[in-house]
């Protein structure tokens, strides 16, 4: 059964990335705003903001713009469930005795995967534009898991709106939010410039946390206690969004 | 032995809409089964129960022997559905739409498999085009091929032919020849009463949720008012006009626009 999954997940996986290869356009749309973001705030912006670091402000930015690379993925992740699920493809499977879960586990991968050539694509364009670290191996690391780990929660997420939307713009609307999330953080400016109730939020939600830490890790500094908030963050947001998405694959697609 | 699809009072209700009211048929393995209704009869729910889609409210119904409610996984391992709107991956071509099924059945040898079915599907020169290019008839063809990988026991085909154009519907007809062929034991839908004579075995009318009549064509055709010559006068069409216009290359005794 489980050899079957495996064998099942990686063959739909494979016919996912196909599509991704043949339409790289998404990859590309999905790496060109946060790169225009980039470029507007480090070039525009960026001489006006002070961040009181010694760090140039394209150090200071990259983290927060991971995260909304990382956030219109996933609208993909969507688009491309809900797609497959109108043209009736999901439930063709479905009626096939192929493991069920293999056919959302196609899509979680397939996201993954597109998540981080678009994440590497906008850290390359950031390296252009002066971008340095001087975190080691190990830092390097821990960045890169909390990254997929962040990828794969909103990737679950992703999947609830694939199988319920009713119209395309409606799988990929609920990602605006999640996009727009890094501007109430510490992700342009930091947080102690804001007005009191605004502070509050930006402290207390999950992208201030996240960014902080991958900002030290890539400074190589140590890392607070932001990294437990960040990870229990996004575990939290992993497992709430995981069992959601399931309950909604059971009901939505069988009886 | 037990028939291929053995269907006993099958009821299911959408809300407080009641579609099916105690639907009972059997099919027999090797044969093709046509269920004929007008547009909601229920036809689609009755497919969709049966290949463990959708779960029954009332009655019982089983495929291959299993039940479709208690043995789900046996059910899908005999089955293979064809849908009512093409299910085709319109970014792959259509040999690796074939390979994705073939791997998907655990198929040993996917790629010969594929080959041999685009080659009598008619598919070989289209086989590296996107479906996306592909023609309805095209689609409908390469559907009904995907289905038959992994040589299924029993196969439904849910409205094949609706929406075609007269000669794809012939190149579709000839494709459920084809899987008759295979020793499958196929269950279609349609709404149209000529294409059930044409391929069918047997044809049952599904109407207000429960079965009308089960028989073969020709007791079907008993049943029917013996057909009458009737007159009936015909306004000239656009066509007539034209041709009564430039002078009727047709024949002049049958058709010349003139009222009959
Ligand atoms: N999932 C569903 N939810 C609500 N109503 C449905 C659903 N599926 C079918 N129906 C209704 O059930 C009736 C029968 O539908 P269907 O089985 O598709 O008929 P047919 O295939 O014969 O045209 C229709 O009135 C349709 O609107
Ligand atoms: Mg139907």
């Amino acid at each position: 059964m489980t050899a079957r999954f495996a064998g099942d997940t990686a063959t739909l996986t494979g016919r996912s990335l196909r599509h991704i290869w043949r339409s790289p356009d998404t990859l590309v749309t999905t790496a060109v705003m946060p790169i225009a973001m980039l470029l507007l705030f480090v070039y525009v912006f960026g001489g006006a903001i002070d961040t009181r670091g010694t760090g140039s402000y394209v150090d200071y930015l990259l983290p927060g713009i991971l995260l909304i690379t990382i956030a219109s993925g996933i609208a993909y992740t969507a688009l491309r469930l809900f797609l497959d699920k109108q043209a009736g493809i999901v439930e063709r499977f479905q009626s096939m005795s192929i493991a069920r879960s293999a056919v959302l586990w196609a899509h979680v991968l397939t996201s993954l995967v597109a998540n981080v050539v678009s994440v590497v694509v906008v850290v390359l364009v950031a390296l252009l534009m002066g971008f340095r670290s001087g975190a080691g191996v190990l830092d390097l690391l821990a960045v890169a898991g909390i990254l997929l780990l962040f990828t794969l929660a909103l990737t679950w997420l992703a999947v609830i709106p694939g199988l319920t939307a009713k119209s395309a713009d409606g799988a990929t609307g609920f990602a605006y939010p999640l996009i727009f999330l890094p501007f109430i953080s510490s992700a342009f400016v930091p947080t102690h410039t804001m007005p009191g109730p605004v502070r509050a939020f930006a402290e207390h939600q999950p992208v201030t946390a996240i960014v902080n830490t991958i900002r030290d890790l890539f400074a190589g500094q140590p890392v607070g206690g932001d990294i437990w908030v960040a990870l229990a963050w996004c575990a939290g947001l992993l497992v709430v969004a995981y069992a959601f998405a399931t309950a909604t694959y059971r009901r939505t697609t069988t009886r | 032995m037990t028939a291929a699809i053995a269907v006993r009072g099958l009821e299911k209700s959408f809300g407080d809409q009641r579609v099916l009211r105690g639907v009972d048929f059997e099919v027999e393995h090797g044969s093709i089964f046509a269920l004929l209704g007008s547009n909601g009869a229920g036809k689609t729910t009755v497919v969709r129960t049966l290949a463990t889609l959708l779960r029954p409210d009332a009655g019982t119904a089983s495929v291959n022997g299993f039940d479709v409610a208690r043995q789900e996984a046996d059910v899908r391992a005999s089955i293979s559905l064809t849908g009512q709107y093409a299910a085709v991956d319109e970014i792959l071509t259509g040999r690796e739409n074939l390979l994705l099924v073939a791997r998907l059945r655990h198929v040993p040898d996917a790629a010969d498999v594929a080959d041999r079915v685009l080659e009598r599907f008619d598919l070989t020169d289209a086989a590296n085009r996107r479906v996306a290019t592909y023609s309805g008839g095209m689609r409908r063809r390469l559907d009904i091929a995907m289905s038959l990988i992994g040589a299924p026991r029993v196969i439904f085909l849910d409205e094949p032919t609706t929406g075609l154009d007269p000669q794809a519907r012939l190149g579709v007809w000839r494709c459920v020849a084809e899987a008759a062929a295979q020793g499958a034991t196929i269950l279609l839908t349609t709404h149209y009463l000529d294409e059930a004579e044409h391929l069918a075995n047997r044809i049952a009318i599904l109407h207000d949720g429960r079965i009308l009549v089960n028989g073969t064509p020709a007791e079907l055709k008993a049943l029917l008012p013996p057909s009458r010559v009737e007159y009936v006068e015909r306004q000239p069409t656009l066509e007539d006009v034209f041709f009564a216009l430039v002078g009727d290359e047709r024949n002049p005794t049958t058709d010349s626009g003139a009222l009959s």
